[in-house]
């Protein structure tokens, strides 16, 4: 019998269950949002789910000190106000906060480099969770790793709260590369490729087997317009994050949705726009009438001319 | 990219996959290796020329964004009432007459109540066993965020249950089941849908 999942015979039925939920992310957007407003804005518009949190990256990257994990109450207004999956942010290995989240019953938890990281060796033991976790990756060796200690879902790291998605594309050309190169190689060969990606032998040979992760592969890290998110579905991403790409209007103010009717059309139609171009993202002609919906822009910020200290995507390890 | 492993040569029935959003691949996989030909369906269009149609899981009001564009709602009312479809989660929900928590647009061709999300968040998602009307022993069924089949008209028949609710029903020539058989190594429940896709094509209703 054939694996009928990306997931196939690999791992508990714990895992199944969360790869599961994946599989059913698979083809959409899971929008950013910080307020019940936005979570409206993003279901209305045909986001498969929500990532809950106070800041969006673009605000945390231009406002500074420590990022954590959203305030409960928010998370729970956001939970209540949409039938969608919500999903909420946890500090890399933070696992108290991450306990917190699945006491509030969020259906994903991400481990993510967007927070300020509270410890520098180890990330979260996800196993020890029945809540599914998905974590950022720049390359295959780190997210073999994230799978090992549990994560069900992989994305490209990216360079969050930019708007510039070259970083989304080196890291999902990175990944997609090192598996077609394991694919090619003779088992005795699987063990050296194991210890240059400093990854289980096991999950090294399943991903040279498959040619694909064990897990869904989604895209984050930058992801601005409908052509942006075509890009990434071609380049190999199952389902893409847009953090700060909708809500936001300059580097640190969002759009005023709640008060404001011109901003809120602003950003319902770019939420909109992203949605169709993310499920027709093989029809360009389809892509270039969702592009035309969109009003307005999030001002970006060259991911080149950030300071190397100021990166998130180096969070992680 | 992602498309390509699931569009080679015709062969077997020709199935379409709505592919707007979810778990489209992975029903796709497991027909390809029962010998059906899986055709991704994006656009109304591309309900032509098929013998069947799986709606996968995922998320409805998604999908139901996608309908509401390009005439696809009323294509595909009136292709649900003649050919062959089969519902998983979110599919169900579609195909429903009645849609619960909270109400929402439907196709209204299977005779029966959904309620969304009724068992719980992905924390109450769960793998069950359970005897079924399927010959060849207890069912895996994966439940993920599933919905509940409320009520069932006079013409559904029940295939198999969880506590007392159906969670696998058949009404002439729609299938519906509220867990993922297309997460399960067990194709028990494709190969009804493929049987009852090839009587349909020998004694069309």
């Amino acid at each position: 019998m054939a694996d009928h999942t990306s997931n196939g015979n690999f791992g508990s039925s714990t895992l199944r269950l969360k790869t599961g939920l994946a599989e059913m992310l698979k083809g959409g957007v899971i929008m950013d949002v910080m307020n019940v407003e936005q979570a409206r804005i993003a279901e209305e518009a045909g986001a498969i789910s929500v990532m809950a949190l106070e800041r969006v990256p673009a605000m945390i990257r231009a406002e500074g000190g420590v990022a954590r994990m959203a305030n409960p109450k928010l998370i729970k207004q956001i939970i209540g106000a949409v039938s969608i999956p919500v999903m909420a942010k946890a500090r890399i290995g933070h696992f108290a906060e991450a306990q917190v989240l699945q006491t509030l019953g969020v259906d994903f938890i991400d481990e993510s480099e967007v927070l300020t990281p509270a410890d520098e060796a180890h990330h979260i033991d996800k196993h020890a969770f029945t809540t599914p976790f998905v974590c950022g990756a720049k390359n295959l060796g780190e997210a073999l790793r994230r799978i090992t200690e549990g994560a069900a879902m992989i994305r490209t790291k990216g360079e969050p709260g930019t708007g510039d998605v070259v970083h989304a594309v080196t890291h999902m050309r990175t990944i997609v590369r090192e598996m077609k190169a394991l694919t090619v190689l003779s088992d005795d060969e699987l063990y050296a490729a194991a210890k240059n990606l400093q990854a289980p032998y096991d999950l090294v040979r399943m991903v040279a087997k498959a040619g694909k992760l064990p897990v869904p592969n989604f895209s984050a890290g930058g992801i601005a317009t409908p052509a942006d998110a075509a890009l990434m579905m071609q380049l190999g991403a199952e389902t893409v994050f847009v953090g700060s790409g909708i809500f936001m209007k300059e580097r640190a103010t969002p759009l005023d949705v709640e008060n404001n009717p011109l901003e809120r059309e602003e950003a319902v139609s770019r939420a909109k726009a992203i949605v169709i171009a993310t499920t027709h993202f093989n029809d360009p002609k389809i892509v270039a009438e969702a592009s035309e919906l969109v009003i307005g822009s999030m001002k970006g910020l060259a991911a080149a001319a950030i300071e190397e200290a100021q990166l998130m995507q180096t969070r992680g390890w | 990219m992602t498309t390509s492993s699931t569009e080679t040569a015709t062969k077997g029935p020709i199935i379409g996959v709505l592919a707007l959003q979810g778990a489209y691949d992975a029903h796709a996989k497991t027909i390809a290796a029962l010998g059906a030909t899986p055709r991704l369906v994006r656009l109304p269009t591309e309900l032509k020329g098929l013998d069947g149609l799986i709606m996968p899981g995922g998320e409805s009001t998604t999908m139901l964004k996608f309908l509401e564009q390009r005439g696809f709602f009323d294509l595909l009312k009136d292709f649900v009432h003649k050919v062959p479809t089969f519902g998983t989660c979110a599919g169900v929900i579609l195909l429903a007459k009645d849609v619960t928590n909270p109400a929402q647009k439907s196709l209204g061709a299977l005779d029966v109540t959904v309620e969304r999300n009724a068992y719980g968040r992905q924390i109450d998602s769960a793998i069950l066993h359970a005897e079924s009307k399927l010959p060849g022993g207890p069912l895996e069924m994966v439940f993920i965020r599933a919905p509940r089949i409320t009520r069932t008209g006079a013409p559904v028949e029940v295939l198999a249950s969880r506590d007392e609710n159906p969670v696998l029903v058949r009404e002439g020539h729609l299938l519906a089941a509220t867990f993922h058989p297309e997460l399960s190594h067990d194709s028990r429940v494709h190969q009804l849908f493929l049987n009852m896709v090839r009587d349909h094509k020998e004694n069309p209703a």
